[in-house]
Parts: C-alpha cells; structure tokens; sequence
C-alpha cells in the first residue's frame, strides 16, 4: 500500500511531472479565484486558445514554449482590450473574433512543421511526463513572480472587483489592472498548458476556484482553499494515470471536477456551518 | 466656504449635449438635493464633478482644485446596483476598499486607515456587522455600506445617488440623521433624489435640473407651482406639485 504512494517517486519524470503539477495546480487556483469572482471564464478560455499560434511558432523556431506562448496570449489580450472601446461591440463578441482567428493562425504555422500531429496533441492535451529541467525552472520562476503580484496588488483588484466606477473615480488606473489581470492570466495559463494541455487548462483555473467559493465567504481564504484543491487534484490525477495507465491531464481535471461536485452536493451544510461561526465571531467581538 | 463650484459646465453624451451651462455652488454646511425628471442629468453631473467624464463647456473646482486633482478627497455614494454584493468579502473589508487608492501602492492598511474606517462603521451604526459577508445584509444595510465607505475617507464632497431609493423608514431616519451631522461637522452634500418629499424635509436648498438648472433655492423659496411644472417638463400634474406640498 505504501509502495503505491512512493514508487512513482523514483522515476525522475514522475518527479518533475509531480513538481509541475503542483505548481500549476497552486498558481491556477490563486489567480482563478479572481478569474471566477470577476465572470472572466471566458475570457479565460480565449487567452487558452490564443496562446497556441505563439507556442506553434515557438516550437517552428524551436525557441521557449512558454515566452512563445505569453507574447501570443499578451497579444491578443492588448487586441480585446482595444478593438472593444468600440462601443457597438460587446467585449465578448470580440474575445469570439480573436481567440478563433489565433487558433486558426496557429493550427496553419503548426501543419508547417513536418510531422506536426504528435507536438498538437501533446499540446491540445498535455504532455506531464515529458517536461524537462528547464520547464520544471520556467514554471517554479514564473509561478513565484504570479503568485508575488497576485499578493502586492491584492487590494486594488479586491476595490475594483467590487465596484468599478467608484474604483476608477478615486483613481485607480482601471485599464492597466485589468490589463495586469489579463496578462496573469495569460501566463498561468501558459505554465499549466504542460500539464493538462490547452483545452483542459480552463478547469484547472476555473473548477478549484468554484469549490472554494462554495466554501466560505471570504476571498482570503478561498485564495487558500482553491490552490489546495487544484494541488490536490493534480497530484491525485497524475497518481491515477500512473497507477492505470490513463491521460493525467484528463484525470486531473475529473478529479477536480468529483470534487467540485462533492463540494456542491455538501456545501450548503458547510455554508450554514461557516455563516453560523462567523455570526458567533460578530457577536463575541462586539461583546468582548 | 465654498467647497463646489460649477460655472456654464456642459457635457456631451454619444454626440448629445445633456447639460448645457449648468451653474452651481455648495458651500460647507449645506445640504443640495438634485432634483429633476429622468434623463434631466442628474447622474451625469455627478460623473462630472469626479472627473468620471469630460466636460465640453466650463469649469468644476473643488476646494479649489480640478475634478481630476480632487480625486480621492470626494465621498461618492453610486447606487446599489452599481455594487457586486456576492463578491467574498466581509462589511469592514469592504468599507476599507474606500481607501485603497489613499493607502498607497504596495502598502497595507496602518492604525490611520483602521481607525478611519471604525470610525464610518460607528457613524453608519454598521459595527455590530462588521464581519458579516456582503451577500447577507438587507438592502439598508448595503446602503449604509456604501455610505460608509465614503465617510471611511473624511470627504469635505460627499456626492450620493438615489441614496434613499427604495429604503425603509427606519434606514431612511438613519441617514437623515447622519447626513445632519455631517454638514454641522463642514460637510458639503449633493444628492440625487427621485423623493421629492424627503428632499425638502432633509435638504437645505433644492436644485432643479432638466438639462439645465432650472430653479435654485430653500424649499420655501420654490413654493411656485410653475417651476416643478417647467423643470419636470409637464403641463399639469396636481400629483406632483402636491406631493411636493406646493399645493394642498
């Protein structure tokens, strides 16, 4: 029993995979709590999408996947932000135009590069057993510096979640937090996209988020509880494709969905229980 | 002391001009209620004087600066739909979000930020909920929130829309009450208002506004059935003019 949990420990892939997964599975949980508290799941999922002609190119000049993918991803971002000041066009609308003309550019740079199948399904679906040294560094580096700004501007994007017009009228520079938010977005998206692949990278930002916020009310702490879901989901993933010999990415996002759905069936319980314990705090702070 | 000027102020709206040459000044003490039909520009005006949206005609100052320096030293009370009450946070979190731009890039809030905002919750009778989450309060609760967080930045301007709209009596007393306070303490207040009774029970002049000021003075003073009747664009409505109390 015990050989189960460390055995794929001694490969050395199994190590790395387990070091990206986690990260990814921390980072995504963080900045989705955002992405979710501010409705941005669809933006979410066209920065996904909008990435992969950065990464075709990347892997064409055979240069860094990951900077490939975060000049693609910022690219198309400044694009949304900019062609929706048009006011006959809803953000939206014009998030559709871009994500699928950037699939479109990179499925055509990607059938440039001879036998282009195996690279587009590693990247449609993850590739967690094949990343090397470098993608283990590129992850831990960027995971840290998203996770650094995440918590220095936590208190602007809290005010202009809230409230943005109030926000913007004592004068907090809106476009640039949002492009701020855009580009964090972007990025851990990019750093997961090894892990679960392009199409599933959503769950992992949106799906741990979801079951935190069924958990509690405080952003605080669903900022605590939506990285450990993703971790744990991740790690439990990777240890049943292991075990089975089934698609990690694929695990990964299903077992965060079972515990979404766990946290949906018993949540209102929780909830109840939470919302009565913060009443009784209310009451003994005011009476201390 | 005059604390709000506005002097021939127009503003373009998509191509239309939804004031022109709107003039007026609230000085410390005083309580203004603007007052005028629906797309009158009421709200307009209020985005104006926060720097919110250019002005094509005019001038604001505001204690003697521009809209745009005096960010961050105006109270503004939005209406409650403006607001994302499922959004985690608690009551003091979210009071405290009034100051965020004031506390400073890359800082937490000191002693000075806490002290400013248990001292909103005291004045908006808040504290006894300062840790309930958002999503559960009453619609005068939320109110009281959003007051609250203006009070949280010791504003000389405080500009509120609709803050009494659909608000029980109680709330209602509450406010009224506190905004009393505010302007004995040097407090200048512009608010919005569809309750045109309240307003001339609470406030110490009355504007009209329907594009353009069209009346400006105590409630006494505006006793004329024809300026309601001119400012609301109507050519007779004993409703109106007597729920006003302008005619019995």
């Amino acid at each position: 029993m015990i050989e189960f949990f460390t055995e794929p420990w001694t490969h050395v892939f199994m190590q790395r995979a387990f070091l990206v997964v986690l990260m990814s599975g921390i980072v995504c949980g963080v900045i989705g709590t955002h992405v979710a508290l501010r409705g941005m799941a669809f933006i979410g999922d066209a920065v996904a999408h909008s990435v992969f002609p950065g990464i075709a190119i990347a892997f064409v000049l055979k240069t860094s996947l990951v900077l490939g993918g975060i000049v693609a991803g910022l690219i198309t971002a400044l694009s949304v932000a900019v062609f929706s000041q048009n006011r006959r066009l809803k953000e939206d609308t014009v998030i559709g135009v871009f994500f699928a003309a950037a699939f479109g550019l990179g499925i055509v740079v990607m059938s440039t590069a001879p036998g282009y199948g195996g690279s587009l399904e590693s990247f449609l679906f993850g590739s967690v057993l094949g990343i090397g040294n470098a993608d283990v560094v590129t992850v831990a580096i960027a995971g840290a510096v998203l996770l650094l700004i995440t918590g220095a501007l936590h208190k602007e994007f809290v005010t202009v979640g809230l409230d943005r017009e109030t926000a913007r009228s004592v004068g907090l520079p809106i476009f640039w937090l949002d492009l701020a938010m855009y580009a964090m977005v972007t990025v851990s998206i990019v750093i997961s996209i090894q892990a679960v692949g392009n199409i599933l990278v959503l769950a992992l930002l949106i799906t741990p988020a979801a079951c935190a916020r069924l958990l509690t009310d405080r952003i605080g702490v669903m900022m605590l509880i939506a990285p450990v879901i993703g971790a744990f989901s991740g790690l439990t993933g990777l240890y049943l494709s292991y075990a089975f010999n089934l698609a990690a990415g694929g695990l990964i996002v299903l077992t965060a969905t079972a515990v979404f759905i766990a946290c949906w069936v018993f949540a209102p319980r929780h909830g109840l229980l939470s919302r009565r314990t913060s009443r009784a705090t209310a009451v003994v702070s005011a009476n201390p | 002391m005059t604390v709000l000027t506005v002097t021939g102020v127009s503003v373009e709206l998509g191509g239309r001009e939804v004031l022109n040459d709107v003039s007026l000044t609230i000085s410390a003490r005083e309580h203004v209620g603007l007052i005028g039909p629906n797309g009158a520009g009421k709200t307009t005006l209020l985005r104006s004087l926060l720097g919110l949206l250019p002005i094509t005609a005019g001038s604001i100052t505001i204690d003697g600066r521009t809209p745009h320096e005096a960010r961050g030293s105006i109270g503004y009370v939005p209406q409650r739909h403006e607001f994302v009450w499922d959004y985690p946070v608690q009551v003091r979190t979210a009071v405290m979000t009034g100051r965020t731009h004031r506390i400073g890039w890359l800082r937490r809030p000191g002693q000075v930020d806490k002290d400013a905002v248990q001292e909103a919750l005291e004045r908006v009778d808040l504290t006894d909920l300062a840790t309930r989450p958002i999503g559960e309060l009453s619609g005068g609760q939320r109110q009281r929130v959003l007051v609250a967080r203006a009070l949280a930045l010791k504003p000389s301007l405080l500009l509120l829309d609709e803050p009494f709209t659909g608000l029980d009596v109680p709330t209602q007393e509450i406010l009224t009450r506190l905004f009393k306070d505010l302007t004995a303490e040097d407090t200048a207040i512009l608010m919005t208002t569809h309750d045109l009774p309240a307003a001339a029970d609470t406030c110490h002049r009355l504007c009209l506004l329907n594009g353009t000021v069209v009346a400006d003075g105590s409630p006494e003073e505006l006793r004329d059935p024809a300026i309601w009747l001119r400012a609301f664009g109507v050519a007779r409505s004993e409703q109106l003019l007597h729920s006003l109390g302008v005619t019995r």
